[in-house]
């Protein structure tokens, strides 16, 4: 399974296996969670909800819909843009270590790549609101630049600062997944620079609702106000691609915080020394630290607030976030001195 | 400057159809960004000819399931101002147990309408928890609804001359149980309303309506007391039974000390309006004298007084919107009513969405439109409609002027005569 630890013997035909698998793995995963995600969220607000297998339903559904594609709106880029949008999704996936595992394209990119990769899926959703040509669109894409933009700052601060920290102990590239993954963050600081890390943490864990666009932060879609914004003209096999991409861009997101704060295995604490019962070891563990993570990062928070207006959501992003992690990178800056 | 203004401004239409109305009217948006610059209000797309049903088709006592259907939420409201109006009009009094069975049931109507557009106004901000809350909450009322009328929504409670079902000793005790659970869930009401902090977020400062536009935009209802606009049917012409109890029209500055006139407000306002409604109830209970619940049991002779009865009558009540003034005229020997004007609350209170959403932004537009509580289906009674064509039109300021003036001088001359 150890796929990249020498680039040069990865032929061309693993990677394409290795990503169908990969992107198969994320869509099943992607949507399961969006399953236990609106169950959750039903029972918490005294509701039955929807059966868990729903996602997969919605989007077996919407397969089997018209397309419809606006008069007034660019045709091409209306329908590139759902393409765009789920092929970034997949390509993150190959970059960030899941299930245990080492990511797929290590050592083809690092996490300044995975930066600029986070901001696809968003641009492609704004770039398909601008050419539907709606009033809401428009209104959904304006909005959804400007969260892209507040998350952005704060986002960076807090994969930088865990950079930083862990290039002042080895020598490894210190953006390289498994370079975090060998220097946890927090074997590496002291308890000033345990508040720190908890400071980053929480800026992520905050992040994470903007970048998958949940309630407070789904104000591009807001459904009571712009009627759906971004996606209000779409439908059919274009909202399904939507759909999917959003499901994986909400698992990548939360495996790239469980990848930068918690990349423990199970296994050798354990003593599982075996490949194959490793593997499924870890795979589990690492679905369950995903399932934490999103509990408290997307499920919580959307059961328990309201709707943010836009210029509320740029400011707690902007100003309260990048500040917060601003403190925890100065804080293991402290720790670093003392 | 106001080409300038032209080419950064688009107009959002948000309606007829739209998730942040619950029923068909339009708002045309003019805005720069996300800020609001102009607001056009657009209604006409629910009109269902009540009024011309009941000048021509309904006699004055089938009327009143009419008016029932006039609103679904306020389906004690209309029918309470219409048969006020009837009994106004053809001297008919209800007697006082009567009375008394109006008020719990409209107080009663209140705590469920004022429950229900909590849920809506949650929901309108995104806060889906707090909507399913209150809607479960609201269950509770619904249920004592029905067990007292026997229906959840049109309740058919009214007739002219008093009421069709009796408040009995033996129902008060399941009417108190729910009025116990209210209780015991207020607090936990208003800290969710008014401490959460993204509600304040939402809320505060958000659709504000000065004490001066509410006066001059002729708020009612709740919409026009958050503004610190003292007036309440029920304490400016205290009717019915309310006329015994002295109630005292609600206000934020209670609570607050102050008054904003903001969507905040009208939740403080709404909030401390379930509480007083379930003090009247109560007060209702205790007080309720016994006797008959009908001037007259005998509809064919009632409809017969009517049939010869002459002249006109106004009905006002303080509806949980606000107040409706339904009016009537009969002429003897008219098996129908010569004239029925409904005039509902939004009507009134929509004058004011304009000064509530401009300079807002989009985000906040459902809540401050939704912060009136508006009901569309009780505000369209009126649309011209050229019969050859089958063309909808709407009558401008001056065309509307002209009839009145018109009309002023056809009356005037009556009098001369």
């Amino acid at each position: 399974m150890d796929w990249s630890s020498n680039s040069y013997s990865l032929t061309t035909v693993a990677i394409v296996v290795g990503s169908i698998i990969l992107a198969l793995l994320g869509a099943f995963f992607g949507l399961l969670y969006r399953g236990i995600d609106r169950k959750l969220a039903a029972h918490m607000q005294g509701r039955i909800g929807p059966p868990i297998i729903q996602p997969f339903r919605d989007i077996r559904k919407l397969l089997a819909k018209e397309s419809i594609i606006p008069d007034g709106g660019l045709s091409w880029l209306f329908q590139a843009c759902p393409f765009i949008c789920l092929v970034v999704s997949i390509l993150l996936l190959t970059y960030i270590p899941v299930f245990g595992q080492r990511a797929l394209l290590e050592g083809y990119g690092d996490l300044v790549l995975i930066l600029y990769l986070l901001i696809i899926p968003s641009l492609a959703l704004v770039v398909g609101g601008f050419a539907s040509s709606s009033p809401f669109a428009t209104v959904g894409a304006q909005r959804e630049m400007v969260i892209m933009m507040s998350y952005e700052f704060p986002l960076a601060v807090a994969i930088i600062a865990i950079a930083w920290r862990i290039s002042h102990v080895t020598d490894i590239n210190p953006f390289i997944f498994s370079t975090v993954a060998q220097y946890p963050i927090w074997n590496q600081v002291g308890p000033v620079g345990v508040i720190g890390s908890l400071a980053l943490l929480f800026t992520l864990l905050v992040v994470t609702p903007g970048e998958v666009a949940k309630v407070p932060f789904d104000i591009a879609e807001a459904e009571t106000e712009i009627a759906g914004g971004l996606l209000v003209e779409y439908s059919g096999r274009n909202l399904a691609l939507f759909y999917l991409a959003d499901t994986i861009r909400a698992f990548v997101m939360v495996s790239l915080v469980v990848a930068l704060f918690f990349p423990y295995n199970l296994s050798p604490v354990i003593g599982i020394g075996a490949t194959a019962p490793a593997v499924i070891v870890d795979s589990l563990f690492f679905l369950l630290k995903v399932f934490l993570v999103m509990f408290i990062s997307v499920i919580l928070i959307r059961t328990a607030m309201a709707r943010f207006k836009i210029s509320q959501a740029s400011y707690i992003y902007i100003i309260a976030m990048t500040l917060i992690g601003l403190v925890g990178l100065i804080l293991i800056h402290v720790d670093m001195i003392v | 400057m106001k080409n300038e203004e032209m080419e950064t401004t688009y107009t959002i239409p948000v309606g007829p159809i739209h998730p942040a109305l619950k029923e068909p009217i339009r708002l045309d948006l003019k805005v720069d960004g996300e800020r609001i610059v102009d607001v056009d209000v657009v209604v006409g797309q629910v009109h269902r000819g009540i009024e011309w049903l009941g000048m021509n088709r309904n006699n004055p006592i089938q009327n009143i399931y009419l008016a029932e259907r006039v609103c679904g939420i306020c389906n004690i409201s209309h029918p309470f101002a219409y048969v006020m109006a009837v009994e106004h009009a053809a001297g008919i009094s209800p007697p006082e147990r009567a009375e008394y069975i109006r008020a719990i049931t409209a107080e009663m109507e209140r705590i469920h309408s004022h429950l229900l557009w909590a849920g809506v106004a949650a929901h309108e901000i995104g806060f889906e928890s707090v909507f399913y809350l209150v809607w479960r909450v609201r269950e509770k009322i619904m249920d004592l609804i029905e067990y007292v009328t026997g229906n959840r929504v049109t309740k058919a409670m009214f007739q002219i001359g008093g009421v069709r079902r009796d408040i009995t000793e033996e129902q008060f005790p399941r009417i108190r149980k729910t009025l116990d659970y209210y209780k015991s869930i207020f607090d936990q009401l208003k800290t969710v309303f008014l401490d959460d902090r993204t509600i304040r977020m939402r809320a505060k400062n958000v659709g504000v309506l000065k004490r001066e536009d509410a006066l001059k935009l002729l708020a009612v209802g709740p919409t026009a007391r958050a503004s610190g606009v003292a007036k309440d049917v029920r304490q400016d012409q205290a009717y019915s039974a309310y006329a015994d109890l002295d109630i005292k029209a609600v206000t934020p500055d209670i609570l607050t000390g102050s008054i904003v006139g903001d969507v905040y407000d009208r939740i403080i306002v709404r909030l401390l309006e379930i509480k007083q409604s379930m003090e009247i109830i109560e007060r209702c209970l205790e007080e309720m004298p016994p006797g008959a619940i009908l001037a007259e049991p005998k509809m064919a002779k009632v409809l017969n007084t009517l049939k010869k009865a002459e002249g006109e009558g106004v009905g006002r009540h303080e509806a949980p919107r606000g107040e409706v003034i339904h009016y009537v005229r009969l002429e003897a020997g008219r098996e129908t009513l010569a004239t029925w004007k409904i005039r509902a609350p939004t009507y009134v209170n929509l004058m004011s969405i304009p000064t509530i959403l401009k300079g807002g932004q989009i985000a906040d537009v459902p809540i401050a439109f939704a912060s009136i509580d508006p009901c569309i289906s009780c505000t369209n009674r009126a649309m011209v409609v050229d019969r050859k064509t089958n063309e909808k039109s709407i009558m401008t300021y001056e065309e509307l002027h002209q009839l009145c003036v018109e009309k002023t001088r056809r009356l005037s001359n009556g009098l001369v005569k």
